[in-house]
């Protein structure tokens, strides 16, 4: 082989080099450094080189830990019931939506601009909404003769005010790339369905959702590695209380290193969310796979006995 | 069976007016093919028969009975799409079957309804693949299989055999024209291509620009095109047109251009005289035209070959006549070289005259 074909074949190499250094720097190494850390005892007076070495004693002691597996759990249910609501409200709002009607862009629009604010921002604003006194839905509940709810002080409500608020600003993404997945569906199926006799329920039912589910799966996927990882508004909103009842995983990781100094035990944490997530990443990937690879399948066999 | 009848029907977009007022009617079982270039509005008034575009004006009525405010469904039709339009997620037994499910009828007979269709289409093997299994020949007779095991009064084709390449095409055809002698039902069809138009329909109707330019058997269209467009659209290959004036002398009416003088035959010198009109377009089919070196001087032309197109037992010969292109076909092995001029006896019964203005034909 000449030199010139060996330069020929590394040059692509030579192009990626510098997102390859970047990607050891950036990602590599910080979570490599997380995962050295996890078998540490170490507290944050120290550096990394004088904390002991304690093996998968930090492990160990979150399997006793009776608040570390509250929390686990709490988001595990956080996570179920937000992405379940989410689904069901984005999907069926853009089946309403998905129609020419003058102005629909502009409601289109107005109807994803929660997810652009900022989580801060939008935990901010729902506190000043779940107020005891001064707050909107407290004052208008009192206006109607209501009594008002404890929105943030009883451990009940705190966990509906923070799926509420979830549900608020995440709604639209799965509203988005529903209706995006909707609207290309190809018409004249839809068509050939309205003359077969179907009604729009069945329309709906048969048709649209089995030819979006796709589009779903991943979006439900996608929803479900972010509601894990929620962590701002929450802090904002409740900070993990009253009690334990708000306190998701990452917030319980978030306190363990800032107030608990423990940072071994927070690496640790990260760690275990880290090989969840990582599961579900996977398992979106596997799932991508298993679809392509059928439609390779049928594609051969459709190609085979062309007449 | 039903029959179905257009009064009137005009379709707009916004202040746009595709279709100006339809009126047709169609027999029972009547194969009525709506041929046409592609903006002609024959998909149109199809979709809207079928119910998947509004009327903005006239009305459609099947049995009699007014159903252009009908939801499709209650128009009892079944439709085979241009790009075929199967479910696909579902297999082809359950494509098949969509209809019946929805009606709820009882499994045996959904499954027996499907058995016959799909044996008589060649598609029992496959029933259990997924469209996107099957090539575009298989994926088009599932189509078809669908509209039939629906069992609907009418059939309607929006252009079904378009997305096949040429020779699967021919193939379809011939298969179609079997199902039309099965199955008695009505329908319509709606292409762009001559020759399915030719070859399939019961009837045929020639759109052009939003209006009906003339319906009526393949042969009389053929034979007496109502005008210029008519005439330029069917046959293959088409017609050829030359500027002509008419003169009439005492005893014969000549028709003539730069290059040609031919004698008119009496009915249509009659029609011409009847005609205010002395500028013409003369028609003559390809076919009207045999190559004849002794013909006589007014009835025939000479043409001088530019180009020769050989396809086969038969080549196309593209010659100029004062000016004027005209195609001829001649038989291959007839010797000519390019460049030399030959004589063509015209058929009298293929004199087309058309007026110049209005290209209205003048019969």
């Amino acid at each position: 082989m000449s030199v010139a074909i060996k330069a020929n074949r590394l040059t692509p190499y030579m192009f990626l080099a510098p997102a390859g250094v970047i990607l050891v720097f950036a990602l590599l190494y910080p979570i490599g450094y997380m995962v050295y850390a996890s078998f540490l005892d170490w507290s944050p007076s120290q550096r990394i080189g004088q904390a002991e070495f304690i093996g998968f004693r930090n492990y160990v002691n979150l399997w006793g830990d009776e608040a570390f597996r509250e929390s686990f759990w709490v988001t595990i249910r956080f996570a179920a019931i937000v992405v379940t609501l989410e689904m069901f409200l984005g999907v069926g709002l853009a089946l309403l939506l998905d129609r020419n009607l003058k102005g629909m862009a502009v409601l289109r629009t107005v109807f994803i601009l929660p997810m652009m604010i900022a989580p801060i921002v939008v935990g901010l604003m729902w506190r000043y909404m779940y107020h005891p006194t001064v707050g909107i839905f407290n004052r208008t509940l009192k206006s109607m003769g209501f009594e008002g709810v404890p929105w943030l002080s009883d451990s009940t409500w705190s966990f509906i005010a923070i799926v509420i608020a979830d549900v608020w600003q995440w709604t639209p993404f799965i509203f988005i790339l529903a209706l995006a997945a909707m609207q290309s569906l190809p018409r004249s199926a839809l068509e050939a369905a309205e003359i077969d006799g179907a009604s729009e329920w069945q329309k709906i039912l048969l048709i649209k959702l089995p030819l979006m589910m796709p589009v779903l799966i991943v979006t439900l996927l996608l929803r479900l590695i972010d509601a894990f990882k929620v962590l701002e508004v929450i802090l904002v909103l409740t900070n993990g209380g009253p009690g334990l009842s708000t306190e998701i995983l990452a917030l319980r990781i978030f306190r363990t290193a800032q107030e608990f100094q423990e940072l071994g035990e927070a690496a640790a944490m990260s760690n275990l969310l880290l090989m969840l997530l990582m599961a579900l990443t996977i398992g979106m990937f596997a799932y991508n796979r298993v679809q392509e690879a059928r439609v390779a399948r049928q594609r051969a066999a459709a190609e085979k006995d062309d007449d | 069976m039903p029959q179905i009848r257009l009064e009137n029907l005009v379709k707009r977009y916004g202040n746009f007016e595709v279709l100006h007022g339809i009126n047709l009617e169609m027999e029972e079982n009547e194969f009525t093919v709506l041929v046409g270039p592609s903006g002609c509005g024959k998909s149109t008034t199809l979709r809207m028969i079928a119910g998947l575009e509004s009327v903005s004006d006239g009305e459609i009525f099947i049995n009699e009975k007014p159903v252009s405010n009908l939801e499709p469904k209650a128009r009892d039709l079944a439709m085979v799409f241009q790009d075929y339009a199967l479910y696909p997620h579902m297999n082809v037994a359950k494509n098949m079957s969509f209809a019946l499910r929805l009606q709820r009828r009882p499994k045996k007979e959904i499954d027996e309804k499907v058995g016959v269709v799909a044996e008589m289409l060649g598609l029992t093997k496959f029933l259990h693949r997924k469209p996107g299994e099957l090539s575009g020949g298989q994926r088009q007779r599932v189509a078809m299989g669908r509209a039939l095991t629906r069992d609907a009064g009418t059939f309607l084709f929006d252009e079904p055999l378009s997305n096949l390449d040429a020779k699967l095409r021919g193939q379809m055809r011939a298969e179609l024209a079997l199902m039309r002698q099965q199955v008695q039902k009505n329908m319509i069809y709606v292409t762009h291509d001559q020759i399915e138009a030719m070859t399939l329909g019961d009837r045929i109707v020639v759109m052009h620009g939003g209006y009906i330019q003339q319906q009526g058997t393949p042969e009389e269209l053929f034979k007496r095109p109502a005008n210029k467009f008519v005439a330029g659209f069917l046959g293959s290959p088409p017609m050829n047109f030359l500027e002509a004036e008419v003169q009439d002398l005492s005893d014969r009416s000549f028709v003539s251009g730069k290059g040609f003088e031919l004698v008119l035959p009496e009915d249509k010198a009659a029609a011409v005289a009847s005609s205010s009109s002395k500028a013409v377009t003369l028609g003559i089919r390809p076919s009207d035209l045999h190559y004849s070196p002794d013909a006589e001087d007014h009835e025939s032309v000479d043409l001088q070959v530019i180009v020769s197109e050989y396809i086969g037992a038969q080549s196309v010969l593209l010659c100029d006549c004062g000016g004027q292109k005209v195609e001829v076909e001649l038989k291959s092995e007839t010797p000519i070289a390019l460049g030399e001029t030959l004589r063509f006896a015209v058929n009298r019964e293929g004199i087309h005259m058309f007026d110049r203005e209005t290209e209205v034909a003048i019969r």
